[in-house]
């Protein structure tokens, strides 16, 4: 993964660990914006960021195309893939803006007169694109797909690759998802007033909105056939999944959560879990008064008295869009794999609505068998992923 | 697999829009650059007040569903799935423009709240309350393809129910204004009948919106269509690997093989494109009846939607509208179509359509 608060999985769980935000001022992307409204921006240019991804220069690639593909080439690496044609291997990855960071440069000129512009900046505008860069940079041929459900994207890349296994289709799946910043999210959010100028409060009392970010992350998801034969590169399992759609309205979550409820319930049945077997919640949690009240009623209406510990990582991240159910989903890897739960930063005072506050320090004392990661976007698209240590069968 | 067509709902180019099959008149269009829908009766499946704030695409998008649950005699579907190249590009395009043009202050959020690829499917699932599964999938000439992918999924793990799946596209004049310049569409003004006649590079843009009901099983065994088999090849390397890859999606099927009685291709009047196609139908299908669709909607990522109703059109009906014939046409019955369609030679689609 990379992300605001570090270029590997490694250092970010470094900088988790030290409870330090990757949100501050903008800096790369030319903003008018850049004194108001901070992000979780990669102070990394695009020149870096092609030789990180060792994308030639002679191929138009969009920052989202180079993130998710610098990502993506990580988790190949961690899962020591020597031969992508070994087995039937697939890629799906999540994006909502996808090469709109090279557009936005091409309609400054277009704008003026549309013989201008350079079309190598408008080739990369479309989701697709992205994928496509990451496939062909890791030579992946058999399946190829890209999913936009806006806040959602990369969870559902989780949801559908984790299916593709499932239904025998593919051995080996690559699912993630990678977002650049742009002025059009960024305007955008601002347009609807949901930014906050500060550092976001997930969960707050004060909570005033929510700061955007960058990234990318990617996991290597096997069907079991497959992950045995080499055990000691498995890192967890995918085992639960839930994906609803909250029909309230076009942005706005319902008040009563209903949405999120259903997805959170649908991963619940899919793992064949308990409410009271999930030991950890990274929670959509974006910072918006609606979005926390929202998601905070309905995880009371699930889990009623005995809530899991909960956090919003987005207080570090930013909120990175169609990257953020995958970069949420390598945040819980990190929990399981080193047992820590990471704070939800900012947090001071509790909703007067909700009866639980998120964790707020980095805790180590736990013993975490089954997470839950919420993504929740625009239209109501819900997805729940539930992460488990493997073998946790056994466990019982 | 194996999954049966209930019913269709789509908005194109032609007058598709209306219960039956394949309309009566085909609209010829002179002298255009590229293909616009026919509008359907927007009132008549929108509440008006609702609908004043809603782009085109997504008020087509929502007219065609409905259209698509009324054919199918399904109120609330158990999942809603759509794919799309470009989304809603009209809307992406206002509020981009507004960006550059107001310098980042003062803007209307109502165009960036539309732009989002999923608004099409959440729309609907708002207008019927549908708390079900919902996803959008957004990947060039695969995007209709990954929707019907989730689908037959979908239907495997819950057998019993409905899943809405639909294919859209808009056309608007920067889109075709800068893949014009890309060298995706013809030089000069057409007519949509004499696509294939031009011979010069490009072909001629269009959009649609179609919905197709999905499910296991049909009460109505005389309209019942189904989507047999479908398969994606993604930037094959050869002409040759391709024939094989379409000979073995053929061989799957069933222990002899399939014949096609029609092939329905995305020939799209671009010679680079086209050629493929020819030579396909040449080593693989030499007498078989060969259509080709793109004259009559255009060509778009998900246009395939377009052919795969009219594939269940023709096998519902048994008649094949003179209109698409290309080459080799024997009369007969007609019980299985195969859909071969690829964009810009990147992302190659195989379908087999069957009567039940």
């Amino acid at each position: 993964m990379i992300s605001a608060v570090g270029n590997d999985a490694d250092e970010v769980f470094q900088v988790l660990k030290t409870a330090k935000t990757g949100i501050g001022r903008i800096s790369l992307l030319e903003t008018v914006h850049t004194d108001e409204l901070p992000a979780g921006e990669i102070k990394l240019s695009n020149g870096q960021l092609r030789e990180m991804a060792e994308m030639p220069a002679r191929y138009p690639c969009s920052r989202t195309g180079l993130l998710g593909l610098i990502a993506a080439r990580q988790a190949v690496r961690q899962a020591k893939i020597r031969d992508m044609g070994e087995f039937r291997t697939g890629l799906v990855s999540g994006t909502t803006a996808g090469g709109m960071d090279r557009s936005e440069v091409f309609y400054r000129s277009f704008l003026d007169d549309a013989g201008k512009g350079r079309l190598r900046d408008v080739v990369t505008h479309d989701c697709g694109d992205s994928t496509e860069s990451i496939a062909d940079g890791l030579s992946v041929r058999d399946y190829v797909a890209t999913i936009s459900t806006a806040c959602s994207s990369s969870a559902n890349s989780i949801l559908y690759g984790s299916r593709l296994l499932k239904s025998g289709m593919l051995d080996r799946v690559i699912v993630g998802g990678a977002e650049a910043l742009t002025l059009f999210t960024l305007n955008g959010f601002n347009s609807l007033m949901i930014l906050d100028r500060n550092i976001c409060r997930p969960f707050d009392l004060n909570r005033n909105g929510l700061n955007l970010g960058e990234g990318a992350a990617f996991l290597v998801l096997e069907s079991d056939r497959i992950a045995k034969q080499e055990p000691s590169r498995i890192l967890c399992e995918v085992t639960g999944f839930g994906n609803a759609c909250d029909a309230y309205h076009q942005t706005a979550s319902s008040p009563d959560g209903h949405g999120a409820w259903l997805s959170m319930n649908k991963a619940l049945m899919t793992a064949r879990l308990h409410p009271g077997d999930i030991d950890y919640i990274n929670a959509h949690g974006t910072g918006t008064q609606n979005n926390d009240l929202s998601e905070g009623l309905a995880i009371e209406k699930l889990f009623g008295a005995e809530i899991p510990l909960c956090s919003s990582t987005k207080s570090f991240t930013g909120h990175t869009l169609g990257a953020a159910g995958a970069i949420e989903a390598v945040i819980c890897v990190l929990s399981l794999v080193n047992q820590v739960v990471f704070p939800n930063l900012n947090f001071n005072q509790r909703m007067n609505e909700l009866h639980f506050s998120p964790v707020n320090t980095c805790r180590s004392d736990v013993h975490l068998r089954h997470v839950m990661s919420n993504s929740f976007g625009f239209g109501g698209n819900n997805t729940t992923i539930i992460l488990s240590v493997y073998g946790h069968e056994h466990l019982h | 697999m194996s999954i049966c067509i209930k019913g269709t709902g789509i908005v194109s180019p032609q007058k598709t829009f209306h219960d039956g099959g394949f309309p009566d008149e085909v609209v010829e269009y002179r002298g255009i650059r590229y293909l616009k829908c026919i509008e359907p009766p927007y009132r008549e499946y929108i509440d008006p007040m609702t609908g004043r704030r809603m782009s085109r695409i997504v008020r087509m998008g929502i007219c065609a569903a409905k259209k698509c649950l009324q054919d199918a005699h399904v109120t609330m579907p158990d999942a809603i799935i759509t794919g799309t190249g470009l989304g809603c590009i009209e809307d992406t395009e206002k509020f981009l423009t507004s960006v550059i043009r107001n310098g980042e202050r003062l803007l209307n959020p109502t165009p960036f709240i539309q732009s989002t690829h999923n608004t099409i499917s959440s729309a609907i699932a708002l207008s019927i309350k549908c708390h079900s599964y919902n996803s959008t999938y957004v990947h060039r000439g695969f995007s209709f393809e990954n929707a019907l992918r989730d689908g037959i999924m979908f239907l495997h793990e819950n057998p019993d129910s409905n899943v809405l799946v639909g294919g859209l596209d808009e056309i608007t004049d920067h889109s075709y204004l800068i893949m014009s310049r890309m060298g995706f569409w013809k030089r000069k003004p057409i007519d949509n009948l004499a696509l294939l006649e031009y011979g010069d590079r490009g072909s001629v843009p269009g959009e649609g919106v179609s919905f197709f009901m999905l499910g296991n099983r049909t009460d109505d065994d005389r309209n019942c269509v189904r989507i047999r088999a479908s398969d994606i090849l993604y930037k094959p390397q050869s002409e040759e690997y391709i024939t094989l890859k379409l000979q073995q999606f053929l061989a799957g099927q069933d222990a002899g093989g399939i014949k096609p009685d029609l092939l329905l291709f995305g020939l799209n009047g671009d010679p680079r494109s086209d050629s493929i196609y020819h030579n396909i139908h040449n080593i693989l299908f030499r007498d078989c009846n060969l259509a080709y669709y793109k004259h009559l909607c255009g060509e778009y990522d998900t246009s395939v939607t377009f052919a795969l109703w009219l594939a269940t059109m023709i096998l519902r009906h048994q008649q094949v509208p003179d209109v698409i014939k290309l080459k080799a046409f024997e009369p007969g019955e007609i019980n299985n179509i195969l859909i071969y369609n690829h964009v810009h030679g990147i992302n190659h689609s195989f379908m087999l359509i069957t009567r039940c």
